[in-house]
């Protein structure tokens, strides 16, 4: 039989299942909506603790990276990511999984570039462009005149 | 104790989780485009003006998702800026998010040292 592309992907389409986009959008939204109550729930706690908002949401940043990180060294939080998809990639705990999981993985090619280098794989593109995001944003705001100093 | 500020935490962030599994299933982007795509989107929209209001409605549904980072970054420059000018526009991003960064590269490469090789089973 001769295909040619868009018949081949036609087939393919027929014959892959269904891609069951309403029950992994509703699991990323229970387990997102859930780590973000926890994340709401730990911010109390800090503020109750005399911490003002902004502190507050700085240490509510670093807990939840503590824990995402406590999570995925206990082999845990990749069952959780299993099922929840994007709802345990997008909360922070997700960006500190993608620090800790490929370390973890790479851990027998030393402490320098085993752990210290893979600590970076995704962290580091996040990073860059983050930054450089708000330094470009920095930039504008002191061309349009923002600057109080300087 | 105000039950509203959980309610709005849980579907805010539910929903900017949903959204983001529709991009996964939909496109080929991969959790590290992602994460990189919420990060600069989120400063741009803080730069807008248009994250605060966001904020300010869901607390931790907003700052808990990738989006809260840039959100953090953007936020942090903007007042570095207003303090002190063209340096500020360098050292306001990293101070903004400056606990969430150490504490990502410090506990990720503690608890990757303690970690225990995955069992084959």
């Amino acid at each position: 039989m001769k295909l040619d592309k868009q018949s081949y992907q036609r087939l393919l389409e027929q014959k892959s299942p269904p891609s069951p986009l309403p029950l992994d959008c509703l699991k990323a939204f229970l387990f997102g909506g859930a780590i973000c109550t926890v994340g709401e729930a730990v911010s109390n706690f800090w503020q109750w603790r005399g911490l003002d908002t902004t502190d507050a949401a700085a240490a509510t940043s670093i807990t939840m990276v503590f824990l995402g990180a406590l999570l995925t060294c206990l082999h845990l939080y990749e069952k959780l990511a299993k099922h929840a998809g994007a709802g345990t990639i997008v909360p922070i705990t997700g960006f500190a999984n993608s620090i800790v999981s490929p370390a973890m993985e790479f851990k027998s090619e030393g402490l320098v570039l085993g752990v210290g280098a893979k600590l970076f794989v995704i962290a580091g593109p996040v990073l860059t462009y983050g930054i450089s995001a708000s330094v470009i944003y920095g930039l504008v705001l002191v061309l349009l005149g923002g600057g109080g100093g300087a | 104790m105000n039950w509203m500020e959980y309610v709005n935490a849980f579907w805010v962030g539910g929903a900017i989780c949903a959204i983001c599994q529709v991009f996964i299933d939909k496109t080929k982007l991969t959790p590290a485009r992602i994460l990189v795509s919420l990060v600069v989107l989120g400063v741009a929209l803080q730069a807008f003006g248009l994250y605060q209001s966001v904020v300010d409605y869901a607390g931790a549904g907003a700052t808990i998702p990738l989006l809260g980072f840039g959100y953090s970054l953007a936020k942090g420059v903007a007042k570095a800026v207003a303090e002190s000018g063209l340096l500020g526009a360098f050292t306001g991003g990293v101070t903004g998010a400056a606990g969430g960064i150490a504490a990502a590269i410090v506990f990720g490469c503690l608890f990757a040292l303690i970690a225990r090789p995955k069992s084959r089973s």
